[in-house]
């Protein structure tokens, strides 16, 4: 008996430890994920990028013979425009379906609503890249008489799409969240379901519902699969959502592979990486630090 | 109509016994509290319009949920067979199976699976039962939430800069494996943490005082109490891990490959492969002149494993919920 | 004062978990074999005290402890092995708590941890403290039934099953018979009594009768500080030396 308490004293801080590195592990791998991909683009960026160029001019001739630019601005544009498409449909939709499931709903079918959520979250954005090049494409086209039906349109429908299950989770989560005295004083009053929605519910949840939509949003930036595919192929900004566009995700998934390792091209399509990093990391960061707020309360 | 209710008159009059007159109210909403007013009727309108129009938007997001799965199953139907799944795809992949592409999926999650599930789960085990509440716990809990964040095609760049460039694993399984788990680690890392959330304080604080350790503990009442939890995220790992495309189109997925049918042990870890997902985005974008039914048959036999393994975490989520042992 | 050995010494012992303090600064002495009642109203640092004992305090974040507890002789801080020590004191707290595994399970827990494998030595163990915690009758034909269906009353008495389970040398008891009803409280009572020849027992409780009844000495805490800690025959008397004790123990307050 004696020796299986040495036993114990001697591996539980042995176990112990190896928890622990597992604990911080995801630190390390955050770092990793910055520190590997901003060093592939490094040395291009200290040495002859132009950073102001790369970041506001919208021309990009990366594989020209005689004269290569790398200015991102039309990228950007091509992200945001889908992005912004994106968000303007599953915004409204997203929150409208997390009131009604929230408030109207009977329980059975709360649970039927959330599981078809849960399966359309689970879509791989290929797919959803494949819905967009054939059936999103084939509808535009006919609905809107277009020459091509790869936009921004195309994209931000199906972007909508993949972002409407976080919206509405967490529109739940944080509509759930409002305590049901708020509720019940309103009734009280004399307050009609909507009104309760309109003047209590909405205004007390306003937080979690912003987390969820800077989320959904996060989401959209990120994605790259579905709007590689579904937005066409034209490096320009966007005037109108019938115009095809790239995003900064889809350009280095379409070019890394023909971008000779460690030549410029191949190292600004790291730095785009990087910069994407940057983006989604502080959307997300905020958005966390606003659903803290709630959680805590 | 309801009667007027008999109030006893308290002004001057003592006990006369008749009722106030109340039908010549002239305030409105105040009158008889039991019949409908102009105003009611109003509210109520706008409340039937509120509950359609949301009712509305949650059927919107329904709908083509539906209408895409029947498309695609409708467009698919010329192809979908046993034979389809298990052999090669021949003249250029315009005719014949998806076997090298569905084998190598599986050769992807379930290495994926090794690597991540033992990491996820301690990670979780640790944010759970050892971490107190301080600085270092808020940050790696935000790096859980900002490793999930990271766009997928991120983690590629990190695959080919860590593991195919820097660990010298080349393009292959293995670091196509290594970037999927990494990539997947926060879904199994969530799960985990509900799991062990969810066991009461009381059996670990009784385990304590009878001279059980930290791990002790975990290990007999903890995480035997976590199982269907940890599964649960290991299912939904699963079901990523094979969606994705991004994370492998650098790192080890290649356009074409072929292999012996039917072997199932075709693949070596520093060989490259295919993939459901890469074979999708291949035959719809790279291959010229490909009977439509190829790209939705593929598109349709990932589809059909991503939900597949999703109902099934579900249901195991349901079943875990009635079958509680406290 | 007894003739036997000091079994536990507690010497100025302050615990603080912030700002406040939950002890402070106290001092107390138990004897082999007796029966040490602790009593007080809610808040006075009883629990905080027996959790220092067997230092599960070190669970509980933010705690800060100081001065010194000795079992045996030995400082409780630098023993070989602080599970052993853990199993050398059976703790018992007023919430019930069966753990999710068969009651036979539940019983041989600990004497598994320590080692313990042939199939019959367990087996009388299991049947030893069920009998003694009151519950083998009630439960002997089940063993294989999970701890935590049984009711309260059980699930406490299983509890106290679990405490004996690694044959303790001290039991300490925290407020034992809330969710017991008062024949159990009775048989259970009866078996502390038995036990007093063999193990020390510390006995915290609400129930002033309690004390009175099993009690060789009783201890009267107040928000942290010992007021009294004297024979039953002083605290219980109508002369304790200090007024607080005679107005609690009378039910003038808690």
């Amino acid at each position: 008996m004696i020796n299986r308490h040495r036993l114990e004293t001697l591996t539980e801080p042995i176990i112990e430890g190896v928890i622990r590195l597992c604990g911080i592990s995801s630190i390390i791998f955050v770092f990793g994920i910055f520190f590997f991909v901003f060093q592939e683009g490094a040395g291009f960026l200290f040495s002859e990028l132009d950073v102001v160029e790369f970041l506001t001019s919208p021309e990009w001739y990366p594989t020209s013979v005689s004269h290569k630019r790398y200015g991102v601005l039309a990228l950007i544009a091509g992200t945001a425009g889908v992005t912004v498409l994106a968000m303007m449909i599953a915004v409204p939709f997203g929150l409208g379906s997390a009131i009604f499931v929230s408030e109207f709903c009977t329980p059975k079918i709360k649970e039927a609503f959330k599981i078809i959520i849960e399966l359309l979250a689970a879509i791989p954005s290929v797919v959803w890249g494949f819905i967009g090049l054939t059936m999103m494409n084939e509808l535009i086209i006919e609905v809107f008489d277009a020459p091509i039906g790869l936009t921004v349109l195309n994209g931000g429908i199906i972007l909508a799409l993949m972002s409407v299950p976080i919206i509405v989770s967490i529109g739940e989560d944080s509509l759930k969240a409002v305590p049901d005295d708020y509720r019940e004083a309103a009734e009280a009053l004399g307050a009609t379901r909507w009104q309760i929605i309109y003047r209590v519910l909405l205004p007390a949840a306003k937080n979690g519902l912003l987390a969820a939509v800077l989320l959904g949003i996060a989401r959209a930036i990120g994605e790259t699969m579905a709007v590689l595919m579904a937005t066409g192929h034209a490096v320009k900004i966007p005037t109108s959502p019938l115009d095809s566009v790239r995003t900064l995700t889809a350009t280095i998934a379409a070019e890394l592979g023909e971008a000779p390792v460690n030549s410029d091209h191949y190292q600004v399509l790291f730095l785009i990486g990087a910069l994407l990093f940057t983006i989604t990391f502080f959307v997300n960061l905020i958005a966390d630090l606003i659903v803290k707020g709630i959680r805590q309360k | 109509m309801v009667s007027q209710p008999k109030i006893l008159k308290t002004s001057n009059s003592a006990g006369s016994g008749e009722a106030p007159d109340f039908s010549q109210n002239t305030v409105p909403g105040h009158g008889n509290p039991f019949t409908e007013i102009p105003i009611d009727r109003r509210k109520k309108r706008t409340e039937f319009l509120a509950k359609s129009l949301f009712f509305l938007m949650t059927l919107l997001i329904v709908f083509p949920l539906m209408t895409i799965i029947a498309y695609l199953l409708y467009k698919a139907f010329p192809v979908l067979s046993l034979e389809f799944l298990f052999t090669n795809p021949t003249n250029g992949m315009r005719a014949g199976g998806i076997w090298p592409a569905f084998l190598g999926t599986i050769y992807l999650v379930l290495i994926s699976l090794l690597v991540s599930a033992p990491i996820g789960v301690l990670a979780a085990v640790y944010l759970n039962e050892y971490a107190h509440d301080n600085w270092l716990t808020r940050m790696v809990n935000l790096a859980v939430v900002n490793l999930a964040g990271v766009p997928s095609i991120v983690h590629a760049l990190f695959g080919v800069g860590a593991f195919v460039l820097f660990a010298n694993m080349g393009r292959s399984v293995l670091a196509a494996s290594l970037t999927l788990a990494i990539m997947t680690l926060p879904v199994i890392i969530a799960a985990t943490k509900e799991a062990l959330g969810a066991v009461p304080m009381a059996f670990r604080e009784a385990c304590w005082n009878l001279g059980a350790s930290r791990w002790q503990t975990i290990r007999r009442i903890v995480l035997p109490n976590s199982i269907g939890g940890i599964l649960t995220g290991i299912i939904l790992q699963v079901s990523r891990a094979a969606g994705e495309t991004a994370p492998i189109m650098f790192t080890g997925a290649v356009f074409y490959k072929v292999i012996s049918e039917g072997d199932f042990f075709a693949y070596g870890l520093f060989d490259q492969c295919m993939a459901l997902s890469m074979h999708l985005f291949t035959i719809s974008t790279q291959v010229p002149g490909v009977p439509e039914a190829i790209p939705y048959g593929t598109a349709v036999v990932l589809l059909g494993t991503v939900l597949l393994v999703n109902i099934l975490a579900i249901v195991m989520r349901i079943t875990l919920r009635s079958r509680k042992k406290w | 004062m007894r003739e036997n050995r000091k079994k536990i010494e507690i010497s100025d012992l302050t615990v603080t978990f912030g700002q406040t303090a939950a002890l402070k600064g106290i001092s107390i002495d138990v004897f082999e074999n007796e029966i040490l009642s602790i009593i007080g109203p809610a808040q006075s640092g009883k629990t905080t005290l027996l959790k220092v004992i067997n230092r599960t305090i070190e669970f509980v974040p933010g705690a800060k402890v100081a001065g010194t507890v000795t079992v045996d002789g030995e400082n409780v801080m630098d023993v070989k092995s602080v599970y052993q020590l853990r199993r050398k004191i059976g703790m018992v707290f007023p919430l019930p708590v069966g753990l999710p595994l068969s009651i036979y399970d539940n019983v041989a827990f600990a004497p598994r941890l320590a080692g313990m494998r042939s199939r019959d030595e367990l087996d009388a163990l299991v049947e030893s403290c069920l009998r003694q915690a009151a519950l083998w009758d009630e439960v002997k034909d089940r063993l294989d039934s999970l701890g935590t269906m049984l009711s309260g009353g059980q699930q406490q008495r299983l509890t106290i099953a679990r405490a004996l389970s690694h044959q303790p040398e001290i039991l300490c008891l925290d407020e034992f018979s809330i969710a017991i009803d008062p024949v159990t409280t009775m048989r259970i009572e009866d078996v502390l009594k038995e036990l007093r020849s063999k193990i020390t027992i510390i006995l915290v409780t609400n129930l002033v009768q309690q004390a009175r009844r099993l009690g060789d000495r009783t201890a009267f805490l107040f928000n942290g500080d010992l007021i009294e800690i004297d024979t039953n025959a002083v605290i219980f008397s109508d002369t304790p030396k200090n007024k607080m004790t005679y107005d609690y123990v009378i039910g003038n307050f808690g």
